[in-house]
């Protein structure tokens, strides 16, 4: 589907992050030589640049192939588009038979084609879960992002985010006031719903966790009231937390365009924040993306942790925070209190294949089943094939959630909509919980396309906080 | 020695010799590029020894494939394991004495060679009939399928319709292999052909897609252990980025 990709990054988005303004002259060669250098960090991209057989397992494993039948969407063809570049410099048969081998040169047109597709592809892994080598359409994505930042080609919508994160703290560019007055604005609420004075500290010096959590939760539908349902657990657990104004972004958009550096640098600002504040633990709220990168990436890139509590895992999610708390019987359920709903699990897609919760490989598709089980009486899950490892992406993941990009992003959420259609029909299902800001904002935007209600995605915590027993309030 | 023979003889050298330090060099590349990252496709196993037997499952039974494709996998199965069967019975013609073992598969490896070229076959039509997959295949795709059929059917002649001389084949490969170049090659066409395809797949092996097979060893979303929150994992050249950081 070409639709000549999302908006072109300026220079203010691209100069703060070490990337030329605009495409420079001398681009080709300059990209080539980028290849080459990624190909010999990244053992990943080397070998799977290489190994790849063509067999054509992965063809129509992807949701933006499934829903545009483009066949630059099937996971090799993505694939292809930076591998017949790699074939034409840096192999044998591509310097000297390159038509054999299907190699072709450094071309604007080829270029142009990469900006389009590496674009339409939310990094979701879903392709390497199917692949027989493990070759992950994610990893060349994200190296054929950091190749076209390098040459002075980025997207608007990731690079200006990715400065706004590590300039100002989170994606919105919400400073510091501005966030604390919005935080107040939610224990206004909190008070009204509950009649408890239930707080959503920030800046506190010396609170026992640090929450970071995707800056979507501070005043996006549905997500707000997953943020209300962290805070009602911490009350009902009395531990006391913190949020962080410096670092009040989970989400690390650095990882989406390729950036070890960039990604680096966004991670130390939670590292400097939790020890600035003097926390013990570092708690990670509902997010797909910034999960993987806070599970499998924290450690290497703002690590060691060796200065909080050992007895926790580093960083730990929201849903492993609440699980705990509640097979330890800190908190208790109500599950009557969500009769009114009949609830699905959407498995997000970096939760999924990129992470883990719990000690146990699949505790990331157990532990928030588990909770929602807990906390009402009608749970039913999608059809096996779209749900645990081999779960749909939203469509808007990857830094493609932009509306630059809306035809895609629907198109997209096909497969995902088509089972939890499937669900509400047979079973009856009214919501759809979830536990990442990209698959909220995503799915409270196309639900209308595909003739459902905005409001049926909702946060896993809003479940767990409806249900929350708080004790009662007082007057 | 006749001139075929010496043909045939320095072939031989030329295309061990390309194949080992070709391979070579690549597994080497391989090992020595770092992985910066933890990347395993999750779930993954969470000790070294889950990773051993989650790699050994790809690599003997095709697991994500058979998850997959199921077409893909019955006649990629076959015609892997047909050429493991098919290759393990032709160390006869290399030992002297021939090992027990290689004697005990003899008759399997002779009729592994239909499951060989039938999976060859099928993958084949598959390419050919798939749009999807006519899509992304390149010649060299379709004539990889062609060198390996050739092989195997050149191979399935001489086992099958025309026995070629095999003591004396053995003993020019055994004199190759001892540096003793007094026997002559039967100069059989089927054999001719066999041997030169052979020859050709040795030397595009280190150059071609057949890097899969080392490739799968190296792949990190397979090899790697699902541990990141309990040790720290840190590449070369991104410790150096460590060493500048502001606290």
């Amino acid at each position: 589907m070409n639709n000549g990709g999302p908006f072109i990054a300026k220079p203010a988005h691209n100069e703060p992050l070490g990337y030329p303004g605009e495409l420079i002259d001398g681009w080709e060669d300059v990209a080539v030589a980028k290849l080459g250098d990624l190909a010999s960090k990244y053992r990943s991209l080397q070998v799977f640049l290489d190994s790849c057989v063509k067999c054509g397992a992965c063809t129509d494993k992807c949701h933006y192939f499934q829903g545009t039948h483009d066949p630059k969407n099937m996971p090799v063809g993505r694939q292809d588009l930076l591998r017949k570049v790699y074939r034409r410099y840096y192999t044998f048969a591509g310097k000297y038979f390159p038509k054999l081998v299907g190699a072709v040169d450094m071309t604007k047109e080829v270029l142009d084609d990469w900006y389009t597709y590496y674009h339409q592809c939310s990094q979701c892994r879903r392709c390497s879960v199917f692949c027989p080598y493990g070759i992950d359409t994610a990893e060349i994505s994200m190296a054929a992002r950091e190749i076209m930042d390098t040459v002075g080609l980025g997207s608007k919508y990731n690079n200006e985010i990715i400065v706004k994160a590590q300039t100002i703290g989170n994606n919105l560019g919400l400073p510091e006031p501005a966030l604390v007055d919005t935080l107040g604005g939610l224990e206004e609420d909190l008070l009204d719903d509950t009649g408890l004075e239930i707080k959503v500290p920030v800046d506190v010096h010396g609170a026992d966790v640090l929450l970071v959590t995707p800056s979507a939760d501070f005043f996006a539908e549905p997500h707000i009231d997953g943020l209300m349902g962290y805070a009602k657990v911490f009350h009902a657990a009395g531990i006391s937390w913190t949020l962080s104004s410096y670092a009040s972004e989970a989400a690390n958009f650095s990882m989406f365009i390729g950036s070890y550096a960039n990604m680096k640098k966004q991670a130390e600002r939670i590292r400097k924040a939790a020890l600035e504040l003097g926390v013990k633990r570092l708690v990670v709220g509902e997010c797909g993306h910034a999960w993987r990168v806070a599970y499998s990436f924290w450690n290497t890139l703002a690590g060691p942790f060796d200065f909080l509590d050992p007895n926790y895992p580093v960083p730990q999610h929201i849903v492993e925070f609440t699980h705990q708390l509640h097979t330890a019987g800190a908190i208790k359920f109500d599950k009557e209190r969500n009769d009114g709903k009949v609830l699905t699990f959407h498995d997000s897609c970096n939760v999924s294949r990129a992470s883990r919760m719990g000690d146990k490989p699949g505790g990331q598709y157990r532990l928030p089943r588990d909770l929602l089980r807990a906390s009402c009486n009608n749970f039913v899950d999608m059809p096996r094939e779209t749900i645990f490892e081999s779960t749909y992406c939203c469509g808007g993941g990857g830094g493609l959630l932009t509306d630059d990009l809306m035809e895609v992003r629907v198109k997209g959420a096909l497969p995902r909509m088509e089972a939890l259609n499937h669900v509400i029909q047979e079973n009856g299902v009214t919501h759809m919980a979830a536990i990442c800001a990209i698959c909220k904002t995503q799915f409270a935007k196309v639900l209308p396309y595909y003739g459902m209600g905005m409001d049926q995605i909702i946060s896993l915590h809003q479940v767990v906080g409806d249900a929350l027993v708080l004790g009662t309030p007082n007057q | 020695m006749s001139f075929l023979s010496i043909l045939y003889a320095l072939l031989f050298y030329a295309a061990t010799i390309l194949l080992v330090v070709g391979l070579g060099r690549k597994i080497a590349q391989y090992a020595r590029t770092p992985a910066p990252l933890k990347i395993p496709t999750m779930p993954a196993p969470t000790t070294q020894t889950g990773v051993v037997i989650r790699v050994a499952t790809e690599v003997v039974f095709f697991r994500q494939l058979f998850k997959s494709n199921k077409w893909i996998w019955v006649f990629g199965w076959m015609f892997h394991m047909g050429l493991f069967l098919v290759l393990a019975r032709h160390l006869r013609y290399f030992t002297e004495p021939v090992w027990t073992w290689v004697v005990l598969i003899q008759p399997f490896g002779k009729y592994a060679s239909f499951a060989m070229v039938a999976g060859l076959a099928g993958l084949w039509a598959r390419r050919i009939l798939v749009e999807r997959i006519r899509y992304i295949s390149a010649p060299s795709d379709h004539l990889m399928l062609a060198l390996l059929l050739g092989i195997g059917l050149s191979g399935m002649g001489m086992t099958f319709v025309a026995h070629i001389d095999i003591v004396s084949l053995k003993a020019f490969l055994l004199g190759l292999m001892r540096f003793d170049w007094s026997h002559s090659l039967p100069s059989d066409a089927l054999l001719l052909i066999h041997l030169l395809l052979v020859a050709i797949l040795m030397i595009i092996f280190p150059i071609s897609k057949l890097l899969h097979a080392p490739g799968v060893f190296f792949s990190p979303t397979l090899n790697q252990v699902d541990n990141a929150r309990e040790k720290r994992h840190l590449a070369p050249w991104a410790a150096e980025l460590d060493a500048k950081r502001a606290e």
